[in-house]
């Protein structure tokens, strides 16, 4: 294996290398606590790829920036952390209802408010989900390792194109700024998923807002031969607004089904040893990493744990969860919040009294001994 | 250059709203409202084809159309 | 008329009440795009939200109709993506100077190649007539029924301090300065600002007894004059209308061009 391939890096730099490889073309940025390299490694990295960087002047014109960069063809990304992520949901919501496919990057930190940059949480997984106005539904997407930092960032750019829609890569500041080995793969070894444009010739009709058979919605880039219309009212297959009851009701529907009715192809997950798992681990992002070594350690000793790690957080998978999670005893999850991915399990299972959240809220990282000491009052057994 | 001709006034009865800008700036008092509020030539021998009412229309509602001299 | 060319006819009558201003500074605009004879397909119009910025939605080019105060934002990207696009960039006052003030400042800083118009018509139309930074003290608003006691931005100087490279101001009565001032302003190679006086007569002419459309486009003949005239000198308190800034300066998109070949030696 090539030198080269090899990386010791930071999370950061992972989602980089990741996104240069599903090629990125436009980043806008704000700097912020602990996303920043991100923004630093790109404004380096992309003109050396004939990309554009720009810093802007705020989280809401970063935002704004990557949608208008997207609707001229470009694949598009901005970085940033919870004061940021709050900032930018007003225009991530434009970008949900105008389908412009793009990727947002939250390296979580302790929240709310300014909370504690450098230092991790997982507080947002529901801003995530909720923190845009409005009915709507996203894909949010986490890793625990840089080699999954990677997959998953290109992962976010496939769904993002396949399903025209905003995906978050909801990260944290431990996987964010911590250093481990990421391998960088070759050319053509992970599927890509190009913008997707459209065939109707000029002159003729093209509809921005029409799905194809497969679903898929093609577009057409600004300066080429389609004019048409976007904006964040409710619209027609032409992109004028509306406020017809029947166009309302068709729109909202068909932006919420593409992502909810898809859910199997968009989900990923890993599994360790849920086979025969007495007690079912679910977990995402760094604190998955601790409650691995929990399974590993403790099956070496004969118990019977098993790891669910969840790499898309919404749409949340709850079949799979169920079917995980069925011939558990307890099923414990493990997050740095206050059961905000617990609650999600406790709606999938069928016996949600099952269901225990082992956490930890104070700025430090969930260690296995956390989890651990969880367990046993769990189990009974006292600290 | 010999002075433009006027050859009509085109107007939209569904775009005109009847705001009377066009009535009140027209350097020859050419435009009056109707009836039902909408713009018609009155006196439409005095036009000099100056265009302002095109112009300044804010509904496109209204073209001075001008006679195509036969070079 | 050949502007009709450029205008989504299927639309029309469009939304804005009888005698609004933003028709007419949409009829000057057209009427500039036309006389530079460019194709329909390299111009996008982004917009912002309200009364003014539904022009978007009327004209035959790609339009981005985007949020509040935002239009400068995404048109960044628009154009910075894609520079060889020609960025038309129509805001309402409050869109482009209060909410958007930020957006605003920082994209004549950047002297990236967009070309603002702030469609300034003194008020909030679309929500029903309150107060924005360019009303004024002592109008009246429905946020401000006892007179407005804040005071106006000048939206010449603030684009001038903030460095965009041209600046110019005219009125909806003034429809032939304004053409060409707009087709200066969009051949422009850097940030353009133009500032269009226009009415709404429905809420702050009302308001404010300022009459109906006829009555306050004569206050726009009436109380402005070109810059430096006699008349200026004589009476202070009228307002300035031509071009007041028109500077060669880097230009954003360019500068980045560069960049990309020093990233790529």
């Amino acid at each position: 294996m090539k030198k080269e391939n090899i990386k010791f890096i930071q999370g950061n730099e992972a989602c980089v290398e990741g996104a240069l490889y599903a090629g990125l073309d436009f980043f806008a940025g704000y700097p912020i606590t602990p996303s920043t390299e991100i923004a630093e490694l790109l404004s380096y990295r992309l003109p050396q790829v004939g990309g554009k960087f720009i810093q802007m002047e705020d989280e809401i014109a970063s935002m704004s920036a990557i949608i208008g960069a997207s609707l001229t063809g470009s694949k598009v990304m901005t970085a940033t952390s919870g004061p940021g992520f709050s900032l930018m949901q007003e225009a991530l919501g434009y970008a949900i209802m105008a389908e412009i496919p793009c990727v947002i990057v939250n390296v979580q930190r302790g929240g709310p408010s300014t909370g504690i940059p450098t230092h991790v949480s997982q507080g947002d997984v529901n801003q995530a989900r909720w923190g845009t106005h409005g009915e709507h539904a996203i894909i949010t997407i986490t890793a625990s390792n840089h080699q999954d930092v990677f997959e998953t960032t290109v992962h976010a750019f496939n769904v993002s194109e396949t399903y025209r829609t905003p995906v978050i890569l909801l990260y944290d500041e431990v996987v964010g700024h911590m250093r481990e080995r990421l391998i960088v793969p070759k050319k053509g070894e992970l599927p890509l998923v190009g913008r997707l444009r459209t065939s109707v010739k000029e002159g003729v009709d093209y509809h921005p807002y029409l799905p194809r058979e497969d679903g898929r919605l093609p577009m057409s880039d600004f300066g080429s031969v389609h004019r048409y219309n976007v904006t964040g009212l409710f619209h027609d297959m032409w992109g004028f607004p509306s406020d017809n009851p029947h166009i309302v009701h068709g729109l909202l529907r068909h932006l919420v089904d593409k992502i909810q009715n898809n859910v199997n192809q968009i989900t990923r997950y890993k599994e360790h040893y849920l086979n025969d798992a007495e007690i079912v681990m679910i977990s995402y992002g760094s604190s998955a990493r601790s409650a691995n070594h929990v399974v590993f350690s403790r099956r070496t000793r004969g118990e019977k744990l098993g790891l669910l790690e969840l790499q898309t957080l919404w749409p949340f998978p709850y079949d799979l969860v169920r079917e995980k999670c069925a011939k558990a005893k307890y099923i414990v999850v493990v997050e740095m919040n206050m059961g905000q991915i617990m609650q999600e399990v406790r709606k999938a299972v069928d016996q949600p009294e099952k269901v225990f959240l082992a956490n930890r809220i104070d700025g430090v990282f969930i260690t296995p001994t956390d989890i651990r000491n969880i367990l046993r009052l769990i189990q009974g057994k006292g600290v | 250059m010999a002075k433009p001709k006027l050859k009509s006034h085109l107007i939209n009865p569904e775009w005109c709203k009847g705001c009377g800008i066009c009535v009140h700036f027209c350097p020859k008092n050419v435009l009056e409202l109707n009836d039902n509020d909408k713009v018609f030539p009155a006196r439409p021998w005095d036009c000099i084809c100056c265009k302002l009412c095109e112009l300044r229309c804010p509904d496109f509602a209204i073209e001075v159309e001008i006679e195509q001299d036969e070079q | 008329m050949a502007i009709k060319d450029y205008i989504r006819e299927r639309f029309f009558p469009h939304i804005w009440c009888p005698g609004c201003g933003h028709g007419t500074v949409m009829n000057s605009l057209l009427r500039a795009i036309d006389s530079l004879g460019m194709s329909k397909n390299e111009i996008v119009m982004v917009s912002g939200i309200g009364c003014s910025s539904r022009i978007s939605g009327y004209v035959d080019f790609h339009t981005l109709h985007t949020l509040h105060g935002r239009a400068l934002a995404f048109a960044t990207g628009v154009k910075l993506s894609l520079p060889e696009l020609n960025l038309i960039v129509p805001m309402g006052d409050g869109d482009a100077l209060a909410i958007g003030g930020n957006h605003f400042i920082h994209a004549a800083r950047r002297n990236i190649d967009l070309t603002a118009i702030v469609m300034n018509n003194r008020i909030y139309g679309m929500t029903g007539g309150q107060y924005s930074p360019l009303s004024g003290y002592g109008t009246l608003a429905t946020t401000a029924p006892y007179t407005n006691i804040d005071q106006s931005f000048d939206t010449v100087n603030l684009a001038t301090a903030a460095g965009a490279t041209f600046v110019a101001r005219s009125t909806t009565y003034h429809v032939q300065q304004l053409a060409k001032i707009l087709k200066q302003a969009i051949l422009h190679e850097g940030f353009s600002v133009v500032e269009v006086l226009t009415q709404c007569p429905t809420y702050f002419g009302r308001k404010n007894r300022q009459g109906n459309a006829v009555d306050m486009m004569e206050s726009y003949k009436k109380n402005t004059t070109p810059i430096g005239s006699k008349a200026k000198k004589e009476n202070p308190d009228l307002i300035e209308r031509g071009i007041f800034v028109q500077e060669e300066r880097p230009e954003y998109c360019s500068e980045y061009d560069k960049i990309i070949k020093k990233a790529m030696a």
